[in-house]
Protein backbone atom coordinates (compact mmCIF):
# COMPACT_ATOMS: atom_id res chain seq x y z
CA UNK A 1 0.00 0.00 0.00
CA UNK A 2 3.03 2.46 0.98
CA UNK A 3 4.75 1.52 -2.45
CA UNK A 4 1.30 1.84 -4.18
CA UNK A 5 0.51 5.27 -3.09
CA UNK A 6 4.69 6.22 -3.00
CA UNK A 7 4.20 5.45 -6.81
CA UNK A 8 0.95 7.36 -7.33
CA UNK A 9 2.78 10.30 -6.26
CA UNK A 10 6.11 10.12 -7.91
CA UNK A 11 4.25 9.43 -10.46
CA UNK A 12 7.09 7.45 -12.56
CA UNK A 13 5.72 3.97 -11.64
CA UNK A 14 2.88 3.81 -13.41
CA UNK A 15 3.37 0.72 -15.52
CA UNK A 16 2.08 1.84 -18.81
CA UNK A 17 0.14 -0.49 -21.36
CA UNK A 18 3.35 -0.23 -23.36
CA UNK A 19 6.02 -1.24 -20.94
CA UNK A 20 3.81 -4.41 -20.18
CA UNK A 21 3.90 -4.72 -24.03
CA UNK A 22 7.57 -4.80 -24.21
CA UNK A 23 8.02 -6.94 -21.25
CA UNK A 24 5.82 -9.62 -22.97
CA UNK A 25 7.03 -9.67 -26.35
CA UNK A 26 10.66 -9.75 -24.57
CA UNK A 27 10.07 -12.79 -22.08
CA UNK A 28 8.65 -15.02 -24.92
CA UNK A 29 11.81 -14.18 -27.35
CA UNK A 30 14.25 -15.11 -24.50
CA UNK A 31 12.64 -17.94 -23.15
CA UNK A 32 12.40 -18.89 -27.23
CA UNK A 33 16.07 -18.73 -27.56
CA UNK A 34 16.55 -19.82 -24.42
CA UNK A 35 15.01 -23.45 -25.44
CA UNK A 36 15.92 -23.09 -28.96
CA UNK A 37 19.75 -22.68 -27.03
CA UNK A 38 19.15 -26.55 -25.56
CA UNK A 39 17.41 -27.64 -28.65
CA UNK A 40 19.72 -27.00 -31.61
CA UNK A 41 22.73 -29.10 -32.20
CA UNK A 42 25.32 -26.82 -33.88
CA UNK A 43 27.76 -24.89 -30.82
CA UNK A 44 27.47 -22.12 -33.17
CA UNK A 45 23.72 -21.56 -32.93
CA UNK A 46 23.49 -22.06 -29.65
CA UNK A 47 26.07 -19.00 -29.32
CA UNK A 48 23.61 -16.77 -31.81
CA UNK A 49 20.66 -18.00 -29.26
CA UNK A 50 22.75 -16.72 -26.19
CA UNK A 51 23.25 -13.25 -27.64
CA UNK A 52 19.51 -12.96 -28.62
CA UNK A 53 18.18 -13.94 -24.43
CA UNK A 54 21.36 -11.72 -23.46
CA UNK A 55 20.18 -8.77 -25.50
CA UNK A 56 16.59 -9.47 -24.40
CA UNK A 57 17.66 -9.18 -20.65
CA UNK A 58 19.34 -6.32 -21.37
CA UNK A 59 16.40 -4.37 -22.38
CA UNK A 60 14.46 -5.01 -19.45
CA UNK A 61 17.38 -4.10 -17.13
CA UNK A 62 16.96 -0.97 -18.64
CA UNK A 63 13.02 -1.23 -17.97
CA UNK A 64 14.10 -2.39 -14.72
CA UNK A 65 15.64 1.54 -13.79
CA UNK A 66 19.34 -0.21 -14.72
CA UNK A 67 20.70 1.70 -17.52
CA UNK A 68 24.30 1.44 -16.78
CA UNK A 69 23.86 -2.97 -16.32
CA UNK A 70 21.75 -2.61 -19.42
CA UNK A 71 25.08 -1.09 -21.34
CA UNK A 72 27.60 -3.52 -19.45
CA UNK A 73 24.93 -6.56 -20.50
CA UNK A 74 25.39 -5.25 -24.05
CA UNK A 75 29.36 -4.57 -24.13
CA UNK A 76 30.23 -7.07 -21.51
CA UNK A 77 28.48 -9.95 -22.18
CA UNK A 78 27.44 -9.47 -25.78
CA UNK A 79 30.22 -7.92 -27.23
CA UNK A 80 33.41 -9.64 -25.29
CA UNK A 81 32.09 -12.81 -23.59
CA UNK A 82 30.43 -14.11 -26.33
CA UNK A 83 33.07 -13.39 -29.21
CA UNK A 84 35.45 -15.11 -26.51
CA UNK A 85 32.84 -17.71 -26.90
CA UNK A 86 33.02 -17.71 -30.36
CA UNK A 87 36.97 -16.95 -30.91
CA UNK A 88 37.03 -20.22 -29.14
CA UNK A 89 34.43 -22.33 -31.25
CA UNK A 90 36.58 -21.16 -34.19
CA UNK A 91 39.67 -22.86 -32.81
CA UNK A 92 38.01 -25.71 -31.93
CA UNK A 93 36.05 -26.58 -34.84
CA UNK A 94 33.15 -24.96 -36.09
CA UNK A 95 32.09 -28.61 -37.67
CA UNK A 96 32.00 -30.34 -34.01
CA UNK A 97 28.24 -31.11 -33.88
CA UNK A 98 26.82 -32.00 -30.39
CA UNK A 99 26.36 -35.88 -31.25
CA UNK A 100 22.38 -36.62 -30.21
CA UNK A 101 23.61 -40.32 -28.84
CA UNK A 102 22.52 -40.40 -25.40
CA UNK A 103 25.44 -41.78 -23.56
CA UNK A 104 24.10 -42.19 -19.93
CA UNK A 105 20.77 -44.29 -20.40
CA UNK A 106 17.54 -42.21 -19.60
CA UNK A 107 19.54 -39.02 -18.83
CA UNK A 108 17.56 -37.41 -20.84
CA UNK A 109 14.25 -38.29 -19.22
CA UNK A 110 15.96 -37.70 -15.75
CA UNK A 111 17.17 -34.23 -16.39
CA UNK A 112 13.61 -33.09 -17.26
CA UNK A 113 12.16 -34.51 -14.41
CA UNK A 114 14.58 -32.84 -12.18
CA UNK A 115 13.97 -29.38 -14.44
CA UNK A 116 10.47 -29.80 -13.58
CA UNK A 117 10.91 -30.20 -9.74
CA UNK A 118 12.93 -27.45 -9.72
CA UNK A 119 10.30 -24.85 -11.34
CA UNK A 120 7.80 -26.09 -9.39
CA UNK A 121 9.85 -25.50 -6.00
CA UNK A 122 10.93 -22.30 -7.25
CA UNK A 123 7.55 -20.96 -8.59
CA UNK A 124 6.07 -22.18 -5.22
CA UNK A 125 8.82 -20.54 -3.60
CA UNK A 126 7.80 -17.34 -5.17
CA UNK A 127 4.55 -17.84 -5.12
CA UNK A 128 4.69 -17.65 -1.30
CA UNK A 129 7.22 -15.25 -0.54
CA UNK A 130 5.44 -11.64 -0.72
CA UNK A 131 7.09 -9.86 -3.47
CA UNK A 132 5.60 -6.48 -2.97
CA UNK A 133 5.39 -3.82 -6.21
CA UNK A 134 8.42 -1.88 -7.80
CA UNK A 135 9.54 0.62 -5.52
CA UNK A 136 9.78 4.40 -6.93
CA UNK A 137 12.17 4.64 -8.95
CA UNK A 138 14.66 7.29 -7.33
CA UNK A 139 13.28 6.48 -3.69
CA UNK A 140 16.72 5.66 -2.94
CA UNK A 141 19.69 7.08 -3.91
CA UNK A 142 18.66 10.24 -4.64
CA UNK A 143 20.91 11.16 -7.58
CA UNK A 144 20.93 8.50 -11.07
CA UNK A 145 21.90 5.52 -11.37
CA UNK A 146 25.25 5.82 -12.50
CA UNK A 147 26.37 8.01 -9.72
CA UNK A 148 24.26 5.52 -7.00
CA UNK A 149 26.10 3.10 -8.41
CA UNK A 150 29.95 3.77 -8.13
CA UNK A 151 28.76 5.45 -4.60
CA UNK A 152 27.83 2.00 -3.93
CA UNK A 153 30.78 0.44 -5.51
CA UNK A 154 33.43 2.39 -3.78
CA UNK A 155 32.16 2.58 0.21
CA UNK A 156 29.94 -0.28 0.95
CA UNK A 157 31.73 -3.02 -1.58
CA UNK A 158 35.07 -1.55 -1.91
CA UNK A 159 36.89 -4.54 -0.49
CA UNK A 160 34.69 -6.96 -2.71
CA UNK A 161 35.49 -4.50 -5.66
CA UNK A 162 39.16 -5.08 -4.65
CA UNK A 163 38.69 -8.91 -4.52
CA UNK A 164 37.15 -8.76 -7.78
CA UNK A 165 40.26 -7.27 -9.10
CA UNK A 166 42.68 -9.49 -7.86
CA UNK A 167 40.24 -12.13 -9.31
CA UNK A 168 40.20 -10.82 -12.37
CA UNK A 169 44.34 -10.80 -12.50
CA UNK A 170 44.56 -14.21 -11.33
CA UNK A 171 41.83 -15.14 -14.13
CA UNK A 172 44.06 -13.68 -16.65
CA UNK A 173 47.50 -15.20 -15.27
CA UNK A 174 45.39 -18.66 -15.41
CA UNK A 175 44.21 -18.05 -19.05
CA UNK A 176 47.65 -17.43 -19.63
CA UNK A 177 49.49 -20.48 -18.18
CA UNK A 178 46.77 -22.97 -18.99
CA UNK A 179 46.81 -21.64 -22.80
CA UNK A 180 50.35 -21.97 -22.92
CA UNK A 181 52.34 -24.63 -24.92
CA UNK A 182 55.63 -25.64 -24.01
CA UNK A 183 58.04 -26.73 -26.70
CA UNK A 184 59.21 -29.58 -26.15
CA UNK A 185 61.48 -29.98 -29.35
CA UNK A 186 64.07 -27.43 -30.85
CA UNK A 187 62.58 -25.03 -33.27
CA UNK A 188 63.20 -26.37 -36.84
CA UNK A 189 65.04 -23.94 -38.51
CA UNK A 190 65.17 -23.31 -42.64
CA UNK A 191 67.04 -26.23 -43.22
CA UNK A 192 65.28 -28.90 -41.10
CA UNK A 193 61.85 -27.74 -42.89
CA UNK A 194 63.86 -27.73 -46.66
CA UNK A 195 65.27 -31.65 -45.29
CA UNK A 196 61.74 -32.70 -44.48
CA UNK A 197 59.96 -31.52 -47.84
CA UNK A 198 62.46 -33.12 -49.80
CA UNK A 199 62.12 -36.31 -48.02
CA UNK A 200 58.31 -35.95 -48.44
CA UNK A 201 58.62 -35.94 -52.28
CA UNK A 202 56.47 -33.34 -52.60
CA UNK A 203 58.31 -30.26 -53.37
CA UNK A 204 56.01 -27.40 -54.19
CA UNK A 205 53.42 -26.00 -51.84
CA UNK A 206 49.84 -27.36 -51.91
CA UNK A 207 47.76 -25.03 -54.94
CA UNK A 208 45.37 -22.92 -52.73
CA UNK A 209 41.65 -23.40 -53.29
CA UNK A 210 40.27 -21.84 -56.41
CA UNK A 211 43.59 -22.19 -58.12
CA UNK A 212 42.88 -23.07 -62.03
CA UNK A 213 39.55 -23.89 -60.38
CA UNK A 214 36.46 -24.69 -62.69
CA UNK A 215 34.35 -22.27 -59.97
CA UNK A 216 35.00 -19.54 -57.42
CA UNK A 217 33.87 -21.28 -54.89
CA UNK A 218 36.36 -22.44 -51.78
CA UNK A 219 34.82 -25.75 -51.69
CA UNK A 220 36.10 -26.86 -55.26
CA UNK A 221 39.19 -28.44 -55.07
CA UNK A 222 42.29 -27.11 -57.17
CA UNK A 223 43.55 -28.95 -60.34
CA UNK A 224 46.77 -30.57 -60.17
CA UNK A 225 49.29 -29.71 -63.45
CA UNK A 226 47.67 -33.29 -64.63
CA UNK A 227 43.94 -31.75 -64.23
CA UNK A 228 43.14 -33.69 -61.48
CA UNK A 229 41.60 -32.21 -58.39
CA UNK A 230 43.82 -32.21 -55.46
CA UNK A 231 41.81 -33.29 -52.06
CA UNK A 232 44.07 -31.75 -50.12
CA UNK A 233 43.22 -28.22 -50.89
CA UNK A 234 39.84 -28.45 -49.62
CA UNK A 235 39.14 -27.64 -46.02
CA UNK A 236 38.08 -30.78 -44.55
CA UNK A 237 35.23 -28.93 -42.73
CA UNK A 238 33.75 -27.56 -46.08
CA UNK A 239 33.64 -31.75 -46.73
CA UNK A 240 31.76 -33.37 -44.76
CA UNK A 241 28.84 -30.86 -44.87
CA UNK A 242 26.71 -32.52 -47.78
CA UNK A 243 26.83 -35.76 -48.82
CA UNK A 244 24.15 -36.10 -50.69
CA UNK A 245 25.24 -33.25 -52.75
CA UNK A 246 26.33 -34.01 -56.56
CA UNK A 247 30.18 -34.60 -56.50
CA UNK A 248 32.14 -31.78 -56.17
CA UNK A 249 34.95 -32.95 -58.13
CA UNK A 250 34.59 -32.63 -62.35
CA UNK A 251 36.28 -35.75 -63.38
CA UNK A 252 39.65 -34.93 -64.55
CA UNK A 253 39.48 -36.71 -67.93
CA UNK A 254 37.16 -34.62 -69.33
CA UNK A 255 38.76 -31.51 -68.80
CA UNK A 256 42.19 -32.83 -70.22
CA UNK A 257 40.47 -33.89 -73.29
CA UNK A 258 38.98 -30.08 -73.83
CA UNK A 259 41.92 -28.83 -73.39
CA UNK A 260 44.09 -31.83 -75.59
CA UNK A 261 41.98 -31.44 -79.04
CA UNK A 262 40.79 -28.30 -79.36
CA UNK A 263 42.86 -24.73 -78.23
CA UNK A 264 42.56 -22.65 -75.98
CA UNK A 265 39.64 -20.96 -76.57
CA UNK A 266 37.27 -23.82 -76.55
CA UNK A 267 38.79 -25.21 -73.59
CA UNK A 268 37.38 -22.12 -71.37
CA UNK A 269 33.86 -22.60 -73.11
CA UNK A 270 33.82 -25.77 -71.90
CA UNK A 271 34.74 -25.23 -68.72
CA UNK A 272 32.11 -22.35 -68.21
CA UNK A 273 29.48 -24.64 -69.57
CA UNK A 274 30.86 -27.38 -67.52
CA UNK B 1 4.26 -4.72 -15.18
CA UNK B 2 5.15 -6.30 -11.23
CA UNK B 3 8.60 -7.74 -10.43
CA UNK B 4 6.69 -10.87 -9.86
CA UNK B 5 7.18 -11.68 -13.54
CA UNK B 6 10.54 -11.05 -14.10
CA UNK B 7 11.63 -13.17 -11.19
CA UNK B 8 9.44 -15.60 -12.75
CA UNK B 9 11.13 -15.14 -15.81
CA UNK B 10 14.26 -15.54 -14.22
CA UNK B 11 13.44 -18.70 -12.87
CA UNK B 12 12.21 -20.43 -16.17
CA UNK B 13 15.56 -19.00 -18.13
CA UNK B 14 17.41 -20.88 -14.90
CA UNK B 15 16.01 -24.18 -14.92
CA UNK B 16 16.40 -24.40 -19.05
CA UNK B 17 20.18 -23.54 -18.06
CA UNK B 18 20.02 -26.35 -15.95
CA UNK B 19 18.77 -28.30 -18.73
CA UNK B 20 21.10 -27.35 -21.19
CA UNK B 21 24.05 -28.56 -18.60
CA UNK B 22 22.64 -31.57 -17.71
CA UNK B 23 21.89 -32.48 -21.26
CA UNK B 24 24.31 -31.54 -23.88
CA UNK B 25 27.63 -33.20 -24.52
CA UNK B 26 29.49 -30.25 -25.94
CA UNK B 27 31.76 -28.39 -23.58
CA UNK B 28 31.24 -24.69 -24.76
CA UNK B 29 27.44 -25.59 -25.03
CA UNK B 30 27.45 -26.57 -21.42
CA UNK B 31 29.84 -23.46 -20.49
CA UNK B 32 26.81 -21.16 -22.40
CA UNK B 33 24.22 -22.67 -20.52
CA UNK B 34 25.60 -21.87 -17.31
CA UNK B 35 26.33 -18.40 -18.75
CA UNK B 36 22.27 -18.54 -18.82
CA UNK B 37 22.01 -19.06 -15.64
CA UNK B 38 23.99 -16.89 -14.31
CA UNK B 39 22.12 -14.15 -16.49
CA UNK B 40 19.04 -15.42 -15.31
CA UNK B 41 20.56 -14.66 -11.58
CA UNK B 42 21.73 -11.06 -12.83
CA UNK B 43 17.58 -10.58 -13.37
CA UNK B 44 16.18 -11.63 -10.80
CA UNK B 45 18.69 -9.27 -8.33
CA UNK B 46 18.09 -6.79 -10.76
CA UNK B 47 14.08 -7.28 -10.32
CA UNK B 48 14.31 -7.38 -6.52
CA UNK B 49 16.61 -4.01 -6.51
CA UNK B 50 13.88 -2.37 -8.10
CA UNK B 51 11.74 -4.07 -5.23
CA UNK B 52 13.54 -2.39 -2.59
CA UNK B 53 13.93 0.70 -4.05
CA UNK B 54 17.52 0.80 -3.45
CA UNK B 55 20.68 -0.26 -5.73
CA UNK B 56 22.75 -3.11 -3.95
CA UNK B 57 21.20 -5.56 -5.81
CA UNK B 58 22.21 -4.22 -9.14
CA UNK B 59 25.71 -3.48 -7.49
CA UNK B 60 25.91 -7.62 -6.66
CA UNK B 61 24.90 -8.24 -10.36
CA UNK B 62 27.85 -5.87 -11.79
CA UNK B 63 30.01 -8.39 -9.27
CA UNK B 64 28.42 -11.32 -10.76
CA UNK B 65 29.29 -10.45 -14.30
CA UNK B 66 32.85 -9.73 -13.46
CA UNK B 67 32.97 -13.10 -11.94
CA UNK B 68 31.40 -14.65 -15.02
CA UNK B 69 33.58 -13.08 -16.71
CA UNK B 70 36.71 -14.61 -15.22
CA UNK B 71 35.53 -17.88 -15.19
CA UNK B 72 34.55 -17.83 -19.00
CA UNK B 73 38.34 -17.03 -19.37
CA UNK B 74 39.69 -19.69 -17.34
CA UNK B 75 37.21 -22.59 -18.57
CA UNK B 76 37.37 -21.63 -22.07
CA UNK B 77 40.96 -21.70 -21.49
CA UNK B 78 41.50 -25.19 -20.02
CA UNK B 79 39.05 -26.08 -22.67
CA UNK B 80 41.45 -25.44 -25.22
CA UNK B 81 44.35 -27.29 -23.14
CA UNK B 82 41.72 -30.12 -23.04
CA UNK B 83 41.19 -30.29 -26.72
CA UNK B 84 44.39 -29.96 -27.57
CA UNK B 85 45.64 -33.00 -25.67
CA UNK B 86 42.38 -35.21 -26.50
CA UNK B 87 41.11 -33.28 -29.79
CA UNK B 88 38.00 -33.13 -28.66
CA UNK B 89 35.60 -30.99 -26.86
CA UNK B 90 32.92 -33.56 -25.62
CA UNK B 91 32.20 -33.43 -21.90
CA UNK B 92 32.24 -37.48 -22.51
CA UNK B 93 35.73 -37.70 -23.85
CA UNK B 94 37.43 -36.33 -20.46
CA UNK B 95 37.40 -39.52 -18.33
CA UNK B 96 41.02 -39.70 -17.78
CA UNK B 97 40.73 -39.32 -14.07
CA UNK B 98 37.31 -41.77 -14.06
CA UNK B 99 38.78 -45.07 -13.08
Amino acid sequence: MRHALAAAASGTNADSIATETVFWILAVIAVAAALAMILVRRAVHCAIMLAVVMLCLATMYAMLGAPFLAFVQIIVYTGAVLMLFLFVLMLIGISSADSIVETIKGQRLAAGLAAIGLFVILMLSIGHAAIGPAAPFTSANGADNLTGLARLIFTTYVFPFEVTGALLITAAVGAMVLAHRERTTPKPTQRDLAARRLASGQLAPDPSPGVYALHDAADRPALLPDGSGSELSVSPTLSPRDPDEEPRFVPPEETVQVTAESGEREAIQGRAES
Amino acid sequence: MSPVHYVALSVILFVIGGVGVLVRRNAIVVFMCIELMLNACNLAFVAFARVHGNLDGQVIAFFVMVVAAAEVVVGLAILMAIFRARRSASVDDANLLKY
